[in-house]
Formats: C-alpha cells, sequence, structure tokens
C-alpha cells in the first residue's frame, strides 16, 4: 500500500514557483529522502504532506486521504518536525507536551515516557527557553512522536545533535521506528544510508528520483552545484 | 511513471493495532488551549500587567487633566469604556504572537481537533484578561475619578461589563487572527477593532451613564443591553463562520 502518492504537485508564493510538476510514490514503512540547495522546495513539501499547505496543482494522498480534501482524516497521524521546535519557549518541556497530548488525547504516562526516551526528564520543569540548541530538538523529537504517528515528515532531524543525542533519537525517528518516513538532509552520506527512496529538487522541479541504491553520494552532491 | 523503493516494508502489525484513533470534544480542547494559555500568561506577564497599567495611567491623567474632584453620568461612562477599550487592544495584539512565533499554529492543525476550540479558547482567554484588568481598573476609577463608592451601581454595571467583554473578546480574537499573520499586525491590528468597537464604547457608555449619575442611579436601559447582546450574538456567529478560513494556508 503507498502511504504517499503524489502527481504533478506545485505550489506558488506569489509569482516564484515553489514547488513544480512533483511526482512521487512512496510505499508504506519506506523511507524517502529529500535533497536539494536552500530554497529548493523541500520544507514546502513536507509543509503541503503535513496538511500545512495547500497545494495548487496536482494530486497528492497522504495515508490514502486526498490532500486537502480529506486532510481531516489525518491530522494525528502525521509527525512533524521541522525547523521550528513548536514549541512554546515560555514553557517547560513537560508542559508543551502535556499541551499537545492533550490535543492528541494521550494520557500522561505517554509524556513521561518520550520525555524519558531523550533523556529530557531531569530537565522537563525548566522553561524551554533555558535549554541548549541539542537540548530543545530532543524535546522537538519528543513533540514530534508523542502521538505514534504512521508518517513522520523530518526537516534536517539531526540538527543540533550530538553522538549520545543521535543514539537516543534514533529508536524514535530512525529505521526503528516503524513509521513511513520523508526526511529532508543536506548530508548525502548520512541521507542515502537511510534512505529507501530519493527525491532531489532544484528550484522547485525534481531533478532526481531513484531507489536509494542505485546512487552514490556523489551524485547527490550534483545537486548543490 | 513515478520509481517506487523496492525495499521491505517495514511498518509494523501492532502499530496499527495501537493506533485507535483519538478525536477531543472540543470543550475538552478549549480546556487544554486555555490552560496553555494562562499558563503562557502566568509565565510571561506580558498582557494582563500591561493593559492594567495603561488603565490606571489613563484614570490618573484623567484625573489631573480634568481638574475636576469627581466625574458623572455621561462623562464618567465614557472615560472608563474608552479606557477599558484601549486598554483591551494590547490583549489583543498579543493573543497570538506566541502562537504565530513559535510554531502554536502549526502544533495545533497538526492535531485531529475541531479548530472552533482555537476560537472559544482564545475569546475566553481574552475575556479573562479583561476581568482581570477590571477587579483593579475600576476600584481606581471609583477613587480617582468618581469620588463615590461604586457600590449600588455594581450590579448593573456587572452586566454590562459581562455583555461588553464578550463582544470584546469575540471581535479582539476574530481581528487578532487575521492581523497576526501580517507583517503590519501591531499597526492593523488596532485599526481593524477599534472601528468594530465602537458600537460597543457607544452601548456601554449609554448603559452604564444612569449607573454613574450623582443624584439617583438607575437601572441601564434594556434597550441598550439587548444592542450589546445582539452585537456580541452577530460577532459571535461571524467569528464562527471565519475562524476556520483564517486558520487555513
Amino acid at each position: 500500500m503507498s502511504a504517499l502518492e503524489v502527481e504533478g504537485l506545485a505550489r506558488h508564493y506569489g509569482e516564484r514557483e515553489a514547488l513544480g510538476g512533483v511526482s512521487l510514490t512512496l510505499e508504506t514503512g519506506r523511507t524517502l529522502v529529500v535533497f536539494g540547495p536552500n530554497g529548493a522546495g523541500k520544507t514546502t513539501l513536507l509543509r503541503i504532506l503535513a496538511t500545512l499547505l495547500r497545494p495548487h496543482a496536482g494530486s497528492v494522498r497522504v495515508l490514502g486521504a486526498s490532500i486537502p480534501d480529506e486532510s481531516w482524516a489525518i491530522r494525528g497521524r502525521v509527525g512533524l518536525l521541522g525547523h521550528e521546535p513548536l514549541l512554546y519557549r515560555e514553557l517547560s518541556p513537560e508542559q508543551n507536551l502535556s499541551y499537545h497530548a492533550r490535543l492528541h488525547g494521550i494520557g500522561h504516562e505517554r509524556v513521561e515516557e518520550v520525555l524519558d526516551a531523550v533523556a529530557i526528564s531531569a530537565r522537563a520543569g525548566e522553561a524551554v527557553r533555558n535549554l541548549s540548541r541539542g537540548m530543545v530538538q530532543r524535546v522537538a523529537v519528543a513533540r514530534a512522536v508523542l502521538h505514534e504517528p504512521d508518517l513522520l515528515l523530518l526537516d534536517e532531524p539531526y540538527a543540533n545533535l550530538d553522538p549520545a543525542a543521535l543514539e537516543l533519537v534514533a529508536p524514535l525517528i530512525g529505521p526503528g521506528s516503524g513509521c513511513t518516513r520523508v526526511i529532508c538532509s543536506h548530508d548525502p552520506g548520512g541521507g542515502l544510508a537511510e534512505a529507501d527512496l530519493v527525491l532531489g529538487l532544484r528550484e522547485g522541479r525534481a531533478e532526481l528520483l531513484r531507489s536509494a541504491g542505485e546512487l552514490t553520494p556523489g551524485e547527490i552532491t550534483e545537486l548543490y552545484r | 511513471m513515478s520509481p517506487v523503493a523496492d525495499a521491505p516494508p517495514r511498518l509494523a502489525g501492532e502499530r496499527e493495532q495501537t493506533q485507535a484513533r483519538r478525536q477531543l470534544g472540543t470543550w475538552r480542547t478549549v480546556g487544554a488551549i486555555l490552560r496553555k494559555e494562562l499558563l503562557v500568561e502566568l509565565r510571561t506577564l506580558e498582557s494582563v500587567p500591561a493593559m492594567t497599567l495603561f488603565s490606571l495611567t489613563t484614570f490618573v491623567v484623567f484625573h489631573f487633566a480634568l481638574n475636576r474632584s469627581s466625574v458623572e453620568g455621561d462623562l464618567g461612562a465614557g472615560i472608563l469604556w474608552v479606557t477599558l477599550l484601549f486598554a483591551s487592544i494590547l490583549g489583543v495584539n498579543r493573543l497570538f504572537v506566541a502562537d504565530a512565533e513559535e510554531g502554536g499554529f502549526d502544533g495545533f492543525l497538526l492535531a485531529p481537533v475541531d479548530r472552533s476550540a482555537m476560537l472559544i479558547a482564545k475569546a475566553l482567554t481574552l475575556a479573562a484578561y479583561l476581568v482581570a484588568l477590571e477587579i483593579v481598573a475600576l476600584p481606581a476609577f471609583s477613587l480617582l475619578l468618581l469620588g463615590t463608592p461604586l457600590g449600588p451601581a455594581l450590579p448593573g454595571l456587572l452586566l454590562t461589563l459581562v455583555l461588553a467583554d464578550l463582544g470584546v473578546a469575540v471581535i479582539g480574537t476574530l481581528i487578532a487572527a487575521m492581523a497576526v499573520r501580517t507583517r503590519a499586525r501591531d499597526l492593523l491590528g488596532p485599526l481593524l477593532a477599534l472601528p468594530l468597537f465602537v458600537p460597543i464604547v457607544i452601548g456601554a457608555a449609554r448603559a452604564t451613564a444612569p449607573l454613574l449619575s450623582d443624584s439617583h442611579p438607575t437601572w441601564p436601559a434594556a434597550r441598550w443591553l439587548g444592542t450589546l447582546g445582539l452585537y456580541d450574538l452577530l460577532f459571535g456567529l461571524i467569528a464562527y463562520a471565519l475562524f476556520d478560513f483564517l486558520l487555513e494556508d
């Protein structure tokens, strides 16, 4: 079964085309890694798949639901880890996660479970603004997986994480998470290692769409030249 | 044809069993948002202290500028309501700032909840700010400008306050949601809100004036209370109809 079916997707910001003619299919449980230079349309693609942006042309099906008409059907099944942590800076990690847990109808024990998983429990009562960027990223990972989503949309998820933190978040957002994943990355080696399917974007266009096994890091680096 | 990766699916069957989808009732969502709003305000003290200080300063300015021992009737009611409405603008301007700047909108939109819950919760938040403001501002108004205790006028004044606060809260939330995603939100909020607040000032001041009469305070005229109630209802319906679109991309 396909988790993502995208055909001729286009999105504009005013006159500027952020995405145009993007098509892909991703089977359930697999990982799509999206490469491309800054401004290539990676974040726009992720936000459309998260139902936060409307496509302007083409068809998009996410977890079987047509976007945007059936977006309501997949809310709560998608976990988004973007550039912004989606955390209130003045609240503590525990308060932030409790708020999200209430929105998703989840009990408080799950909040404690994910805070433990990212090793933030000891500082769960401090305001997020007092935490380091790496810690904030760990809390953001905990927020993204709090409701046990089927689809994880991850925009440079390993940014600001040290090696120990990478080990902590691996079971939550790594290949072992069991989720279908879409990852935006600038790391050809690391991204390829996680990918089943690779999409290379440049100026909103799909320049590359191949199985990961057919690609080398060098071919991906070419996208940035 | 789009290529499809050929690695085996990694989705565990147990995931589907644990993915019993949760759909929260609107009022539980309202409670969650309201709780979060009050926590943020308690931690930052950004809105209520500013609103309160503004109103106190304005009463002091009127006290010295008018150079009168006391005001009553239309003048007193006008000073009270213009001050409260301008103070409320400070709360309106801050209402969605944390959501817009810290990703609160996205977090909310990703959840399987009724979007109207945010309208209700934000309006209740603004109403709570107004109540906190009025708890301080009314005694200060009485002390600095009335010269007499508010006691006899209090029941009628409370009714007028409830109706006016509801209108300000609903209109303020609607305008704040419209303005917050624009670059000129600090300018746009007051510019859009103040004209819509004018009928509330008129209705509330006319309803309050007889209560502040020195000679014989009387109950507010039903037509002004009715006007406020109808205005609240009208904008409640407009806000309910429009709010989903304001949250959309």
